[in-house]
């Protein structure tokens, strides 16, 4: 697989879209990409783009690579040549970021207000990752990221916001929040198909924060957060309280510098729809919205006409050079989508811009640093090196003035990395009184084994029996629920050997609820969140002054063997014993009452003889 | 008042009661079956109507365009099945991959304690594969399933060729919510035991399978499909599960709106609907429906794929493709139609299928009878049991002399059969459970010996041994006899039939009480023997009614009122040979996929029933 880096502008990816559309001979399409193709020549190109290629090191890949026309060079080669790319990507950002910027915003004939200049260390970035994936779909990660140099934790004031967005900043401080992490996902990342995703979440809402030890009472503030957020990105946050909050001992770490990290918190809502109205606010918190630069192809139409999507909000506190002498905030925005080849593509296997989004880039936000990813399959003359989720890819770089670049897409780019880990899960059993939850961890490492955290949430109305759990743990964490408070936390360190699958499982009994705890649909079921395993220990990077692209640096590790990587099981769909809520059931309930009445009225004529009492007689019980 | 309290009173109730008793007993049993036989009659029952909102008022379009491709499809299957010999495996792999779906496929063996001869099979091996579409942008929680059956011989391949050309289409579509589950199961209901079992990881019945790789969440509904020619003239919608379960009778009711959308003939248990309810035809053909699925869901077996699903609590139903002499015909793109139209409705529902009624009986497809009307009809036959068990408890308490007080004379009775007589009940009691518990389990286990001494086959000794020690249980009294202390008296005998009735009472309610059809046509036979046997009617006579009103004849009788009812009348000699396979196939059912019936009628109605012939030779 191929990756395009641009660094500079976009102009060139409107050329190449305008290039498969005529391909396909979609009359609309055409005409819009002509008119496009127009308006792009009226201005004039600037074309400095590079284009990767991402063999990994292994054998298969380079196979792969050998039949595209210019033979991949030695490693050594590869590794110079990546150097030249940084090192050139990295001076063109030194050099462009305050006075460029401008010029290029003079350039496209001031379609948006000019904004102030950013201060120095305010810093913007937005990067479009397209791969196409093994089975044959196409994967789309964009990322915005936000720097923020400012500093929270000694308490300084904050009067203006330049890029951030102000409604987080404000909760960030208001909230005393040290690391913040949303993820809103509809569809299931289906792992064997797709390989491991960039950044893992899992189905529906997803809320895990860390907060500093300067607050007071972490319940109420954990409550008002959640309804906070829940304004800001119209989701049913509010639906988050102490039954489906957990504070994980072990499982979660911080991922950026925590200093004074007291408290964390996280929360899965399986049940989370996610839709437009989630995708607006958060374009809304990009410092140009979805005016221009990449946010223009998130259109909700398509975007959601998709096999998966997900979008994430990140908040982490980040070192600002080597020695970690200041920090920042960085602001991760992520939105990954899969768009399905069969039902979109009619079985080719290849893209466009214009075909996934039904738009075209048409300018860049003149407020942002650097550039765009794709991954695409020519091969290339120029290369450089990323290492994603311990993926040592080699990225070739592409000039794509050279016309030649496109439409030569591989049929087959069959180098997929086997998913090292995976969960599965599900109910066993038949019956309503109990069940038994299974999950199967996969580990498909040929030779080595992870130590992972595996964290389980069972909310109250399933009562585990723990003395069923059987699970090769080298050390269980149980915090056992209470009803109607808080669920069960399980937390389990276990060693995947290699090669393997992992089995836990645990016996259940389905609780009765109360009838005014059922929800208005009750014979849907009730949902049960994923299972999580992370891994035990890794170093993780918190210095954000490395340059790389951006998608490397979801999790950003520190050595590039180690894996940081998150594999969430699906959530499972618990059937409770539920009354019959119709109309029978309440005449049911009606009868019996008067049944009761009835029959108590009706035993006391038939047994009892009723007489009148004589004054002065003895005194004779009624009964 | 103090109607009960008061002795003169509660001696004159009692009184009417010991009084009229035989009567009320003769107009009670008239009754309830005059009931039954009126549920069928159509101004009495109630028309079928959509309960679930999710599936009522949602339009959708069916346009499945393919069905010529699917026939090919399933030629092809078939040409492969046939160079095979079996399940083409590797073919149905590669082909449901093409179509985009994730595929599994899951193994299994599976011995059965004898060898059956109706399909031919003692050790069976075999392979499901199923592929999951998987909705866009859900999360696996919810799926529905599609089957159908690899068969032998040249059955059923279009089904397969459909159930592929479905899959084609249904992944090019975009409004799935649910996960689509394509099961193309071998050895019909053994695979399909095999598969779900598999799927909630159980095991109830002791097969071998592996273990499935593919899941798609909680199972919604399922549909089966057979279809064994290319144009069909009906279709045939199959309900009766496992241990006579029933899906909700909404899946009845989709099948039955979108045949009557899209023009398709639909019948069930094979009989098409009439319009002339007023004649006596009309009458008597809808009758006849109703009776068959009665008999259907008394057997207990699932009367095709769908019916493992039940245990579940998955909605499932079988639809068959008849293809009789009849002009109007319907090719596959309709019936693909169909069922696309189903899927797109059952992919709308919000929750399970839970607003319809389970428990009905269906006299056609548009009409339905539910549980508040065809109760009445065991009402009336199980309060003979009890107002015989009151006449019993009456007289028992008026024997011992010098009891005024009823409630006194009451406890006294209660007390004083105990004293020379616990054993004398517990003896027969004992025994008869002991005779039942030799007749569920010697058949099976004792299968190796009788084909060593006998000159029949595995299957024909397991039959004839359960009828041997059905029959040797009809010597029983006078053994027990002996083990008797004393004289049997009176007051004993009572106390017995007291314990058999309200025994038997019990019994029978639970049965109906989960599969009404057995209950039902249970208490038919076993009621009036209850009732009205005593050690002092006439010996002969009464042995005589009460062998051909035993448990084993009342199934005889099912058989040939069946064999009649489906239009295949038999003669006696296939009658009684039919009756043999249904006693294998019912042990067979409860070995392979554990249905209740043989257990029940083995373990408790036996016995209990023997009890009843105990108390006719008293001594």
């Amino acid at each position: 697989m191929l990756a395009f880096v641009l660094c500079g502008l976009v102009y060139v990816f409107v050329t190449a879209d305008v290039q498969e559309t005529n391909q396909v001979k979609d009359a609309e399409g055409q005409t819009h990409a002509v008119e496009e193709e127009r308006q792009w020549e009226a201005t004039e190109v600037e074309t400095n783009l590079s284009l990767t290629d991402t063999p990994s090191d292994n054998e298969a890949d380079h196979v792969q690579t050998c039949d595209r026309p210019p033979p991949p060079p030695a490693k050594d080669e590869i590794q110079e040549a990546a150097e030249e790319v940084r090192r050139d990507s990295l001076e063109t950002n030194i050099v462009d970021v305050p006075s460029d910027k401008v010029d290029h915003v003079s350039d496209t004939k001031k379609t948006l207000d000019d904004p102030p200049p950013p201060p120095e260390k305010d810093r913007f970035q937005e990067e479009l990752v397209i791969r196409p994936l093994h089975s044959g779909d196409t994967y789309a990660s964009f990322q915005f990221r936000t720097l923020w140099d400012t500093d929270f934790f000694r308490g300084n004031k904050v009067l203006y916001y330049q890029l951030f967005p102000k409604s987080l900043g404000q909760v960030i401080s208001k909230f005393s929040v040290s690391e913040l992490h949303i993820s809103f996902t509809q569809g299931y990342w289906r792992t064997m198909q797709w390989g491991q995703p960039f950044l893992p979440s899992p189905p529906g809402a997803e809320l895990w924060e860390w907060c500093q030890d300067t607050v007071t009472d972490v319940d109420i503030a954990w409550k008002e957060l959640t309804n906070v957020l829940s304004g800001i990105v119209c989701a049913s946050l509010n639906f988050i309280d102490s039954t489906n909050t957990v504070q994980p001992s072990a499982s979660f770490k911080p991922l950026g510098v925590g200093n004074g990290n007291a408290f964390s918190a996280n929360a899965v809502l399986p049940r989370e729809i996610v839709c437009t109205e989630n995708l607006t606010p958060w374009k809304k918190l990009l410092p140009c919205g979805a005016k221009t630069g990449l946010a223009v192809l998130m259109n909700s139409e398509k975007v959601f006409h998709s096999s998966f999507y997900s979008q994430a909000l990140h908040i982490t506190p980040v070192c600002q050079d080597w020695q970690c002498k200041s920090t920042a905030w960085e602001l991760k925005r992520t939105l990954n989508v899969v768009f399905d080849l069969h039902s979109s593509g009619q079985g080719k296997r290849e893209w466009s811009l214009f075909k996934m989004f039904s738009r075209t880039l048409t300018e860049a936000c003149p407020l942002r640093h650097c550039g765009e990813q794709f991954e695409l399959s020519p091969a290339t003359p120029l290369l450089s090196q990323a290492v994603v989720l311990g993926d040592r890819r080699t990225y070739s770089v592409y000039d794509l003035t050279n016309q030649a670049t496109f439409g030569q897409m591989p049929a087959e780019s069959g180098d997929m990395l086997r998913p090292l880990l995976h969960g599965e899960r599900y109910v066993a059993g038949y019956g309503l009184p109990t069940g038994e939850i299974h999950t199967l961890v996969y580990n498909h490492h040929t030779y080595r084994a992870f130590p992972v955290l595996l964290l389980d949430t069972v909310p109250w109305y399933l009562r585990l029996y723990i003395h069923t759990l059987t699970t090769p743990a080298i050390y269980i964490h149980y915090q056992p629920s209470k009803d109607r408070l808080q669920p069960h936390l399980l937390e389990m360190l276990v060693q995947l050997p290699p090669n393997s699958v992992t089995e836990v499982t645990v016996q259940f009994e389905r609780a009765l609820l109360k009838w005014t705890e059922y929800t208005p649909d009750p014979n849907h079921g009730f949902y049960v969140g994923p299972l999580l395993a992370v891994p035990s220990v890794v170093a993780m990077d918190t210095n954000s002054t490395q340059e790389r692209p951006l998608f490397s640096s979801f999790f950003p590790c520190k050595e590039e063997s180690s894996y940081f990587m998150r594999v969430y099981t699906e959530p499972l769909l618990v059937n409770l014993p539920t009354p019959d809520f119709s109309m029978p059931y309440n005449v049911i309930c009606l009868t019996c009452t008067v049944m009761a009445v009835g029959y108590g009225s009706l035993y006391n004529l038939l047994t009892h003889t009723f007489q009148v009492e004589e004054p002065g007689l003895r005194c004779v019980p009624l009964l | 008042m103090g109607l009960l309290s008061d002795p003169n009173r509660r001696r004159a109730l009692t009184k009417l009661l010991t009084r009229l008793n035989a009567p009320i007993c003769v107009m009670c049993y008239l009754a309830g079956v005059a009931w039954f036989m009126g549920l069928a009659f159509e101004p009495f029952t109630l028309r079928t109507y959509m309960s679930e909102n999710a599936m009522g008022s949602t339009m959708v379009e069916e346009r499945f365009p393919a069905g010529e491709r699917a026939l090919a499809t399933g030629r092809e299957f078939a040409a492969h099945k046939k160079k095979v010999g079996g399940m083409p495996v590797d073919w149905l792999v590669k082909t449901m991959q093409s179509r985009g779906l994730e595929v599994f496929t899951q193994s299994f063996t599976r011995k059965l304690p004898f060898p059956d001869e109706n399909k031919e099979r003692y050790m069976v091996r075999g392979t499901n594969v199923y592929g999951i579409l998987r909705a866009p942008r859900a999360p696996r929680t919810e799926a529905l399933v599609l089957s159908a059956p690899c068969s032998e011989g040249n059955n059923n391949n279009q089904a397969v060729g459909l159930l592929l050309g479905l899959a084609q289409y249904f992944r090019s579509q975009i409004h799935w919510a649910k996960d689509i589950i394509f099961l193309v199961n071998e050895h019909d209901l053994i695979g399909m035991q095999a598969w779900l079992e598999g799927y909630h990881h159980t095991n109830t019945t002791g097969g071998d399978w592996s273990p499935l790789q593919g899941r798609g969440g909680s199972i919604q509904a399922a549909l089966s499909l057979e279809l064994s020619s290319d144009v069909i003239t009906s279709l045939d919608l199959v309900l009766e599960g496992l241990n006579g379960q029933l899906p909700n009778l909404d899946l009845a009711n989709l099948f039955y709106a979108f045949c009557q959308k899209i023009g398709v003939l639909c019948t069930i248990q094979g009989k098409l609907q009439r319009n002339d309810w007023d004649t006596t035809s009309g009458y008597s053909h809808a009758a006849q429906t109703m009776m068959l699925m009665v008999l259907k869901q008394a057997s207990g077996r699932p009367w095709g794929d769908h019916g493992l699903f039940l245990r579940y609590h998955i909605e499932a139903a079988s639809i068959r493709g008849i293809n009789s002499f009849r002009q109007y015909k319907t090719d596959t793109t309709t019936i693909g139609r169909l069922l696309e139209g189903m899927y797109r409705k059952l992919n709308n529902l919000l929750e399970r299928l839970h607003q319809s009624y389970f428990f009905y009986l269906m006299p056609s497809l548009s009409r339905f009878v539910s549980i508040g009307y065809y109760m009445p009809a065991f009402g009336l036959l199980a309060v003979i049991l009890l107002l015989r068990a009151l006449d019993l408890w009456v007289q028992l308490g008026a024997s011992p002399p010098g009891t005024e007080d009823g409630v006194a004379g009451g406890v006294q009775v209660s007390n004083g059969p105990s004293s020379p007589g616990v054993l004398s009940i517990l003896t027969p009691v004992v025994i008869s459970h002991m005779t039942g518990v030799a007749l569920y389990t010697l058949p099976i286990l004792s299968q190796e010996m009788a084909v060593q001494h006998f000159p029949v086959s595995e299957t024909e000794a397991v039959v004839l041994t359960a009828i041997a020690i059905y029959t040797a249980g009809l010597a029983l009294p006078h053994n027990t006899h002996r083990l008797l202390q004393g004289e049997g008296t009176e007051e004993g005998w009572r106390v017995l039939k007291l314990v058999a009735l309200l025994y038997l009472a019990v019994l029978l309610g639970c049965t109906a009480l989960i599969n009404f059809s057995l209950g039902f046509i249970l208490a038919l036979s076993l009621v009036p023997i209850a009732a009205f046997i005593t050690p002092h009617t006439p010996k002969a006579l009464s042995a005589a009614i009460m062998v051909l009103l035993s448990p084993g004849c009342t199934l005889l009788y099912c058989v040939f009122v069946f064999q009649e009812l489906q239009e295949t009348p038999v003669s006696l000699q296939d009658g009684w040979m039919l009756f043999l396979s249904v006693i294998s196939q019912g042990i067979l059912d409860h070995a392979l996929y554990g249905s209740l019936v043989y257990p029940l009628l083995a373990l408790l109605i036996y016995p209990c029933w023997l009890l009843l012939w105990n108390i006719l030779f008293w001594k």
